[in-house]
């Protein structure tokens, strides 16, 4: 066999192609639902990372906001005139479309870096156990079935109950909830593909086990990778904003949108239902937006991967 | 079947004693619990009496134990707030929970299912394509999301039903239940409700997809071919392939409908141990905290040896322990 | 003659998928008299299985019969209603599907299945139809019959079970069982018992039997009558003997030509060149003209059927005679 058909076989087949990513993304923008969520979801981010130059006011400088103006309704005008508070007023007087900018940062944020985090460590441990197999794999295996077998809010309540509150202790609390996924997902492709033909060539070719994984094995998981973390995210953003609603998860300093809801959620009763009624739609956006982008992409990237 | 039993039983007991040492060690050793029981004024010596009456001088495993024979014994220590034993206080809490969790079960598999299985007939039409969506909104929504919006609607606006606390109980067979008064009912319809939605969608989802990949089977077509009407093939064959699946998924997530039960009975002000348990993280009532998540854990791992068990039960092929 | 049994006049059933429409049976005639055993050949996608289900009225979606007529002792299929069909299927004509494995209800006991096949048709009591569930399972030589009745399908080997399917047919009596490639899952020695078994059966009962393989050497031993299907239609139909000793269409020459057989040990067996063309495609004229050794100009319009002695048909421009 010349060198050069061996490189041919060893090229991992889906990932490096262009045309085939290109085709993807036209095949993604074919579905107009999806397409309008990918686009929500980019300005959500937009709007996340540009907050304190979009909104009229920040709601945590205590210079800019005045009592006066405290749970006013949708549409009012300050006290003094000077703005029009569009979605209303917490019982600080803070301007709840400001509020929630800056709480959509804060739950974006969150979720996403506890995704990328926990993405990260579940593929190391995947591949890890799917590589060495034997004892070692079979022992982190049960380790995540029996993670699994919990539902995540328990896992988390354990852990917050523990840790108490603060922006770290969410995030690990939330890495950890999610890690055994991606460990899982990622030994189950690891597995599949570690039988496929390329990676029987590279073997030919005395590669390094480490160079085999990483350049050969891993490409070939991301488009999976990319469909699950999309998903994971959006379930990470509900959970934190859940676990904070319910007063464990971020501090007071931190106003996330779930923290914003449960402030709100105590003038519920009394009619100023714009308190957390806001914050809930964004987060409802937020999520239902990411989820679409998610379904579609599922759709998108898995005739890819059965090949 | 005796081998399989002794199997699980004992890898449920190992997976509870490494819950227990995490709970213990979380909540009682890196938390002091000396910091809240004595008088920041203490001096030296009161403070070292109080560790040694605690038995917090011990080594940490000796601690374990004592913890852990106590908690055999279901003495997990008084609640602070209660000043009660944490376990009576749980329990009179259980069967709240219980209530709200059964409701929510039976309504998601009175409604799930046959919803699940009009959308497998009819899935290329608009009927089962709105199923679907509905599914799927009902699986990305956060569940307190939901509830808030309940309670403006139905509690607030159009002023139906109440939107917190539960309802007048009467006793059957010893257990207070409220379903079987008027007041009870209303005040059940709502959280009940709410922690349906997430399992009814999957409960169509599964039922979707059994339908869909038995319809395709030749056992239907064979059936059909026997002159069998379509409500039979689909009433008795179709139903009861699709049920052991269902039941099982189902069954596994009644655990996590008590775990989620704690978001629930927030939003509702259920008197349920979810509430009480998230009153108690906010007040540091470390006794119910480790009490709860214990209980929890242990009726976790019962649910799914049931289950289990139930499975093998129900399903010839694996009661006779043959491949399918 | 009197009334055949069944008589299909150009039948067609169609597929309507999103690629285009598949014309599984396109336009087949065919009779099958009282007590007759006839075998229908073709390759997978020839639409034989498709002729049996048109029968049948179980034509699974997106297909449709969209021409045609099926008579059933001169009474038309195609015009019934829903509860007329019900009351054909499984009465008057029974099926028996290819994998023993599938056709049975994984989660029902055997009892259960036969027990409501009778009853679906017939007013009797439980230990009625139970009784005779029992006698079917004996005729079709399952050993002690009333232990086994009470077992679920997965405590049945494949045989076993394809015996119990076919039991299950012969319930009512029916006047014909269309089977379709019952033994083609089962292993060569439990295919000959059944065989024998099904060849025994009809003679006793007189009932008929329409087979539908792949396999020629299956029907040379079983049959009265062949059909040979090509692309959804019937390319050539006669006596077996004469249809195995003297095919008249390259087809079926091709077919018979592919068998290995002991006279030509040694030899290199025919193939047929190509592969089977696209149900959705169907090249104009005849089907199988691209990969015929014979195929001419001519062959690019619609062949005539040609009827010879004996009572054989053939549909080409070029048969042997």
């Amino acid at each position: 066999m010349s060198e050069h058909t061996t490189e041919a076989v060893v090229q991992a087949p889906a990932v490096q192609d262009e045309s085939l990513i290109l085709e993807a993304v036209k095949e993604f923008f074919e579905n107009r639902v999806a397409a309008v969520g990918l686009v929500i979801f980019i300005i959500m981010i937009g709007v996340a990372l540009f907050a304190p130059y979009i909104t009229p006011q920040n709601p945590y400088d205590l210079m800019s906001i005045d009592i006066m103006d405290g749970k006013l309704a949708p549409g009012s005008k300050s006290f003094d005139g000077s703005v029009t508070y569009w979605l209303g007023t917490d019982s600080q007087g803070r301007d709840m479309f400001s509020s929630i900018l800056y709480g959509l940062r804060i739950s974006l944020g969150v979720g996403v870096v506890s995704t990328i985090i926990a993405l990260v460590i579940g593929a190391v441990i995947g591949l890890w156990a799917a590589f060495v197999g034997g004892k070692t794999d079979s022992v982190i295996m049960r380790i995540v079935d029996l993670q699994l077998s919990f539902p995540a809010i328990l896992v988390a309540l354990i852990l917050l109950a523990i840790l108490g509150k603060g922006v770290d202790k969410i995030i690990l609390a939330l890495i950890l909830v999610q890690w055994a996924y991606y460990a899982r997902a990622i030994r189950s492709n690891v597995i599949v593909e570690r039988s496929k033909e390329y990676v029987e060539a590279a073997k030919c070719l005395a590669l390094p086990q480490r160079r085999i994984m990483f350049s050969h094995v891993l490409p070939n998981c991301t488009p999976e990778l990319i469909v699950i973390s999309t998903v994971k995210v959006a379930s990470a953003i509900a959970l934190e904003a859940t676990l904070s609603f319910l007063g464990l998860g971020m501090p007071i300093t931190e106003p996330s949108l779930g923290l914003l809801i449960s402030n709100g959620f105590k003038y519920l009763q009394s009619g100023y239902y714009w308190i957390s009624f806001y914050p809930g739609v964004a987060l409802l956006i937020l999520i239902v937006s990411i989820n679409l982008v998610g379904d579609r992409l599922r759709d998108v990237l898995n005739p890819r991967l059965k090949r | 079947m005796l081998a399989f039993l002794i199997r699980r039983i004992s890898q449920s007991a190992v997976v509870l004693l490494v819950m227990s040492l995490l709970v213990f060690v979380g909540v009682f050793y890196i938390g002091n619990p000396i910091d809240i029981l004595i008088a920041p004024d203490a001096t030296p010596a009161e403070y070292a009496r109080a560790v040694h009456e605690l038995g917090l001088d011990k080594p940490l495993w000796e601690q374990y134990t004592i913890f852990l024979k106590g908690a055999l014994h279901g003495d997990f220590g008084n609640s602070f707030v209660y000043n009660e034993p944490a376990l009576k206080v749980i329990l009179d809490r259980l069967p709240a929970t219980l209530e709200l969790a059964f409701t929510a079960m039976f309504i998601a598999v009175i409604f799930g299912i046959p919803l699940g299985m009009v959308a497998g007939m009819k899935a290329n039409n608009w009927i089962g394509r709105n199923i679907m969506r509905f599914s799927i909104l009902g699986f990305s929504l956060p569940t307190f999301w939901v509830g808030l919006m309940l309670i403006i609607i139905f509690s607030v606006q159009l002023n139906w039903l109440p939107s917190g606390g539960r309802g007048e109980t009467v006793m059957l067979l010893g257990i207070p239940v409220s379903f079987l008064t008027l007041s009870g009912l209303a005040h059940l319809i709502l959280p009940a409700t709410n922690l349906a939605l997430f399992k009814t969608s999957l409960a169509i989802r599964l039922t979707r997809a059994g339908v869909q990949e038995n319809m395709q089977m030749d056992y239907v077509k064979f059936a059909r071919a026997k002159g069998l009407s379509e409500t039979r093939v689909i009433g008795l064959h179709v139903m009861k392939n699709i049920m052991i699946p269902v039941i099982t998924v189902l069954g596994m997530e009644f655990g996590s409908l008590i775990a989620f039960a704690v978001v629930t009975e927030t939003i509702f002000a259920w008197p349920g141990m979810g509430k009480l348990v998230i009153d108690s993280i906010g007040v540091l009532d470390r006794p119910i905290i480790v009490a709860y998540l214990l209980i929890t854990v242990t009726m976790f791992i019962i649910i799914n040896l049931v289950v289990d068990i139930l499975y093998s039960i129900l399903d010839p092929r694996v009661r006779l322990g043959q491949e399918r | 003659m009197s009334t055949p049994l069944l008589e299909i006049s150009n039948l067609k059933t169609h597929f309507f998928t999103r690629a285009g429409v598949a014309k599984a049976v396109n336009g087949i005639s065919l009779t099958i008299n009282k007590g007759e055993v006839v075998g229908i050949v073709g390759e997978s996608g020839s639409g034989k299985s498709v002729t049996g289900f048109s029968i049948m009225g179980l034509v699974d979606e997106p297909g449709r019969v969209v021409g045609g007529s099926i008579k059933f002792k001169g009474r038309e299929l195609l015009t019934q209603s829903v509860e007329e069909w019900r009351n054909f299927r499984g009465n008057e004509v029974a099926m028996i599907f290819q994998d023993p494995m599938m056709t049975l209800n994984p989660v029902l006991r055997i009892d259960t299945q036969m027990i409501e096949a009778v009853r679906t048709h017939e007013k009797v009591s439980k230990a009625e139809a139970r009784k005779r569930a029992v006698e079917a399972l004996a005729m079709v030589g399952i050993p002690s019959p009333e232990e086994r009745v009470k077992a679920y399908p997965h405590q049945f080997s494949g045989g076993m079970r394809q015996r119990v399917a076919i039991a299950t047919g012969l319930l009512n009596r029916p006047d014909l069982i269309i089977a379709d490639e019952p033994t083609t899952a089962l292993d060569v020695t439990i295919q000959s018992q059944i065989l024998s078994e099904m060849q025994t059966l009809c003679r006793k009962t007189g009932m008929s039997l329409m087979w539908v393989t792949h396999d020629l050497t299956v029907i040379a031993g079983l049959a009265n009558r062949v059909a040979v299907m090509y692309a959804g239609k019937i390319i050539e139909e006669g006596a077996v003997e004469d249809v195995l000793d003297k095919p008249l269409h390259p087809y079926t020459e091709g077919l018979v030509g592919s068998v290995p057989s002991k006279n030509h040990r040694g030899e290199p067996l025919y193939q047929i060149p190509g592969m089977t063309p696209s149900l959705i495609n169907l090249p104009e004229g005849c089907s199988f003209r691209m990969r015929c050794p014979k195929a001419t100009e001519k062959c690019h319009c619609e062949p005539p059927v040609t009827e010879t002695a004996n009572g054989r048909r053939v549909c080409c421009f070029h048969p042997n005679l």
